[in-house]
C-alpha cells in the first residue's frame, strides 16, 4: 500500500463525510458550505489522480463560482435559512431505500467489471495544461466548440426566466 | 493504487446526491444533490482516463466538458428557483398548490 493510496483513501472519507452532511444538514447555508468541503476534496482526488488542469478547473468553477451563485441565490430570493428552513419530504424512507439500493448496485457492478484492476503510478500521464489544450483543440474540437453555443443559451435562458414581465 | 478505490468513493458520492435530490424539499437543496452527482461521474471519468493512461485524455477532457455544463446548469437551475420563488413565495419543490391562478394573471412572469 503507497502512500499516495492511504492519501487517497483519507481525502475519500473527507469527500464522503462532508458531502453526508451536505445531504443530511438542517441549514440550507450549512449544506452550501460543506458543498465547499466536499469539492475541494474532490479537487485533492483529481491531483492524486494525475490530473492536474482538471482539478485546478474543479477548484475555479465549482469552489469559486458555483456555490457563489448559490449563495447568491439564497440570498436573492429571501428565504429562511435559520434552523429547521432544509426541511425533507414524506419521500424521504423511499429516497434513503432507493438511493442505499442505487449506490449498492453502482459498486456491485464497479466490483465486477474492474475488482482486480490497478492504476499503476509509475505509467500514469499527468493531465498538464499543455497536454489537456492539445487534446482537446485538436481531438475534441467539435464539442468544445458546441460547449459555448451551450453556454450562450443558458446565459439567455437565465436573463430571460430572471426578468420581469412587462406588461 | 486500486481502481476500486476512486470507484467507491464515486458510488458514495452518487448516492449521497441521489438522496439529496430525492428527499429534499428545498428546491436548491435538490441542486447541490445534482452537482453532487456530477461530481462522482467525473471523479470516474477521472479515475479511468489515469487507469488508461490515455493519450488523448478522454476522460479528462470531458471532466472539464461536464464541469462547464454543470455551471451551465447551476446558473439556469437557480434562475428557475428564482423565478418559482418570486411566483410562489417559497422554493419548495413538494406540497405546491396548482399553479392555475398564476396563470390566469400575469403568467408571463413565470
Amino acid at each position: 500500500m503507497t502512500a499516495v493510496t492511504v492519501v487517497f483513501a483519507a481525502m475519500g472519507l473527507v469527500a464522503l463525510v462532508s458531502a453526508f452532511l451536505v445531504v443530511t444538514s438542517d441549514q440550507i447555508i450549512h449544506a452550501a458550505l460543506w458543498l465547499v468541503v466536499t469539492l475541494g476534496a474532490v479537487a485533492g482526488l483529481y491531483v492524486l489522480l494525475a490530473a492536474e488542469l482538471v482539478a485546478w478547473v474543479q477548484v475555479l468553477i465549482y469552489m469559486g463560482s458555483v456555490v457563489v451563485l448559490l449563495l447568491f441565490a439564497l440570498m436573492l430570493t429571501r428565504t429562511p435559512t435559520g434552523p429547521g428552513s432544509a426541511t425533507v419530504t414524506r419521500n424521504q424512507p423511499l429516497a434513503t431505500v432507493v438511493a442505499g439500493a442505487t449506490t449498492v448496485a453502482l459498486g456491485a457492478v464497479m466490483w465486477a467489471g474492474f475488482g482486480g484492476e490497478v492504476i499503476d503510478e509509475d505509467e500514469v500521464r499527468v493531465g498538464t495544461a499543455a497536454r489537456l489544450g492539445d487534446a482537446i483543440f485538436r481531438t475534441w474540437v467539435l464539442p468544445f466548440e458546441v460547449l459555448s453555443v451551450v453556454l450562450l443559451a443558458a446565459l439567455v435562458g437565465a436573463i430571460v426566466l430572471t426578468r420581469r414581465g412587462e406588461r | 493504487m486500486p481502481l476500486m478505490l476512486p470507484l467507491v468513493v464515486s458510488c458514495g458520492l452518487f448516492g449521497l446526491g441521489l438522496y439529496a435530490v430525492l428527499a429534499r424539499r428545498h428546491a436548491v437543496m435538490v441542486l447541490l444533490g445534482i452537482e453532487l452527482m456530477l461530481n462522482a461521474a467525473s471523479l470516474n471519468l477521472v479515475a479511468f482516463d489515469t487507469w488508461w493512461a490515455d493519450t488523448v485524455h478522454t476522460g479528462q477532457s470531458l471532466t472539464l466538458f461536464v464541469i462547464a455544463l454543470a455551471a451551465a446548469e447551476i446558473g439556469l437551475g437557480l434562475a428557475i428557483v428564482l423565478a418559482l420563488f418570486r411566483a410562489v413565495g417559497n422554493s419548495d419543490v413538494d406540497g405546491q398548490e396548482p399553479p392555475t391562478s398564476l396563470l390566469a394573471e400575469g403568467g408571463d412572469e413565470l
